[in-house]
């Protein structure tokens, strides 16, 4: 008999008992479908953590500075004002660092912000004219921060829509003025509506020359007594110089602050923020799945019970078949395509399932973030692969009893 | 088909078979000698317990001796395993039984089907509807065995066994559940096959009106061949 033919005799026998069949099933759909779709909030996540790093720019190193070390307390990463706009120049030096393509260094501080008759608090950043290019900040109306606003610390700013929003309602606001911290700054230009959130909040921001801000807003200076600053934005010419720029980034900076042993600054790629969050997405995945893939477990023994049950029901027919001429093997290849057409068939509605569970929790938000999800075609083969393989596992016992039943002891039955 | 007349299309030699019930080893066949030509129609009589069932699943190929020789065709059918059984019992016999045992869950068709899906021969419905007609039972193919009468259902059962094209047909009591008026049809389809198509039949029945059919009447008794004589002009 060839397998075509064991699949239509199981899928006939499957037919005969309908209720039961469906019910067998349902334990492979549920199984099946929460598989599905926990991997697909997990993939979704991912995507989504990847894609929101990814927007603030491409092949980025930053550079901050170390702990700070005062008296034995180490304070926070970042917090030792170490880095400075020479160090940023030099890293630029394309015969120092020929794998850096761009340099973008800035300092930000929250501060008050006023227009007319409204206000707001938010995050000023002070850069160079790189930041634009490398940091992905797209200017919808005017110009942004030039060479020149930085060279002459001119008061000029660049705002954020939301800021813009806040405070000029749907006005332009380029020529309108904003006041920070007693200082009138003309607005040049609007950035483009980012969106985002976490790493990535842009909208929620005023960009003014890295000079100006050193000068009015921040003054902090380093132990040589230079401004400082805090973050030095370094984009890399390739992913795959990635490594090389980090290495001339750590030997520009070692030599300039003449460093014996301990680094007082820290390198951290694009990449590794992405790893590290999609880390913790990845362990928190895999052990949902693990928890949904239990109920698999469930769905195939709740198979092998139905298949003994079955077994022992059609004892007779068996005797018939085997009277009429069926070998062992036919029997047993029956059997078995009966148990993997259910775990196959429940295999196959649970990805269909699952796609429709991940489809509709893509409508939901959770405080605030809409929920993501993604379902890959290798996810839904290896389920369906799963599946076949849970039937043949599960169904390999209760074929073997049927098929070394003895003809005439099943005929008495 | 064995039509060599001088061979004989069974052979059993000393034949014996011992059930083992608990530590009890209990004899079903005590040493059987038959030997039975191509074309013969015998009928094995004996009381219940004769051991005439035990007989029958050997000489089907369901069964196994204990000890002594079965040759079917000439081939050893006592050294054979379970897959060469089923070779022959796909092929060469065809089995009635005495309760039909047909599959209630597919039409008649369907059930006269069933050998040629394992022994793989194609055009399986044609020559499914062909053995039916062959038993007078071609416009009920498409009913289900409990729809059937007794009778029809018994067709249905011989028509299986026929399909295969065997050359030898075995009935196991093929009368037991039916009244006398529709046995007796019965026994004219197996009167048939048997002068028309030169099949062996070989039946069990302890109905002297029914072993009348048969021109030999192999008679058992406590596993031992007690009686083995020819009938002149069987009559009906």
């Amino acid at each position: 008999m060839s397998p075509l033919e064991s699949l239509r005799v199981a899928l006939a026998a499957l037919t005969d008992n309908k209720l039961r069949s469906v019910l067998t099933l349902l334990g492979m759909v549920i199984g099946v479908g929460a598989v599905i779709s926990v991997m697909s909030i997990g993939r979704g996540s991912s995507a989504a953590i990847t894609e929101q790093i990814e927007s603030i720019g491409s092949n980025l190193i930053f550079v901050r500075a170390a702990a700070s070390f005062q008296g034995g307390v180490r304070g926070a990463q970042g917090s030792a004002a170490t880095l400075t706009l020479d160090d940023a120049q030099a890293l630029a030096d394309s015969v120092l660092t020929p794998d850096v393509l761009a340099v973008a260094p800035e300092i930000s501080t929250f501060s008050q912000a006023r227009a007319g008759r409204e206000n707001v608090n938010t995050r000023i950043i002070g850069v160079t004219p790189e930041y634009e290019q490398v940091r992905n900040f797209q200017v919808a109306e005017g110009r942004f921060i030039t060479a020149q606003d930085v060279a002459a610390r001119r008061l000029v700013a660049v705002v954020g829509s939301s800021v813009s929003e806040t405070l000029f309602g749907g006005l332009s606001p380029v020529g309108q003025t904003v006041t920070i911290n007693q200082r009138p700054f003309r607005i040049v230009g609007l950035l483009e509506e980012m969106g985002g959130t976490g790493l990535a909040i842009q909208d929620d921001v005023i960009v003014a020359p890295i000079t100006t801000v050193q000068a009015r807003l921040v003054r902090q200076r380093t132990a040589a007594g230079r401004d400082r600053v805090q973050t030095i934005t370094v984009q890399v010419t390739d992913n795959d110089r990635l490594e090389q720029a980090k290495f001339q980034v750590s030997e520009v900076l070692r030599e300039r602050h003449q460093i014996i042993d301990q680094d007082d600054f820290t390198l951290t790629s694009q990449e590794d923020i992405i790893q590290a969050r999609t880390d913790v997405n990845n362990v928190l995945t895999i052990f949902l799945g693990s928890i949904a893939a239990i109920s698999l477990l469930v769905g195939g023994i709740g198979i092998m019970n139905i298949m003994l049950v079955s077994v022992t029901e059609r004892t007779h027919e068996i005797g018939i078949r085997k009277a009429v001429g069926a070998k062992r093997r036919d029997i047993l290849y029956q059997f078995l395509a009966e148990a993997t057409l259910l775990s196959f068939g429940g295999g196959a509605i649970g990805v269909g399932g699952g796609w429709g569970v991940s489809r509709l929790l893509e409508r939901l938000t959770i405080s605030g973030q809409q929920v993501e999800t993604l379902v890959q075609a290798d996810i839904a083969f290896l389920a369906l692969g799963v599946s076949v393989a849970i039937g043949l596992f599960f169904g390999i016992y209760p074929a073997i009893r049927a098929a070394r039943l003895d003809p005439i002891e099943a005929l008495r039955r | 088909m064995e039509s060599n007349s001088e061979s004989p299309l069974i052979q059993v030699e000393g034949l014996e078979k011992v059930y083992r019930l608990g530590s009890v080893d209990v004899p079903a066949l005590r040493g059987v000698d038959i030997s039975i030509r191509q074309g013969e129609m015998v009928a094995i009589m004996g009381p219940s317990g004769s051991g005439k069932s035990t007989l029958m699943n050997i000489l089907g190929c369901l069964d196994r001796p204990t000890s002594g020789r079965y040759l079917l065709g000439g081939a050893d059918v006592g050294a054979m395993n379970d897959n060469e059984l089923a070779e022959i019992r796909r092929g060469r016999v065809g089995f009635v039984f005495q309760t039909f045992n047909l599959l209630t869950r597919m039409t008649a068709q369907e059930n006269v089907e069933l050998p040629l899906l394992y022994s793989g021969r194609d055009r399986r419905s044609e020559r499914a509807l062909e053995a039916l007609e062959r038993v007078g039972l071609g416009e009920r193919a498409r009913h289900r065995p409990t729809e059937l009468s007794g009778g029809e259902q018994q067709r249905v059962a011989i028509a299986r066994a026929l399909v295969n094209q065997p050359s030898l047909i075995l009935a196991d009591e093929p009368t037991g559940n039916l009244d006398s008026k529709v046995g007796q049809e019965i026994m004219s389809i197996f009167g048939e096959l048997n002068q028309n198509e030169g099949i062996t039949v070989i039946l069990v029945t302890h109905d002297a009106d029914i072993s009348a059919a048969a021109r030999r009447v192999i008679g058992l008794r406590d596993g031992l061949v007690v009686r083995d004589e020819m009938q002149d002009g069987a009559e009906r």
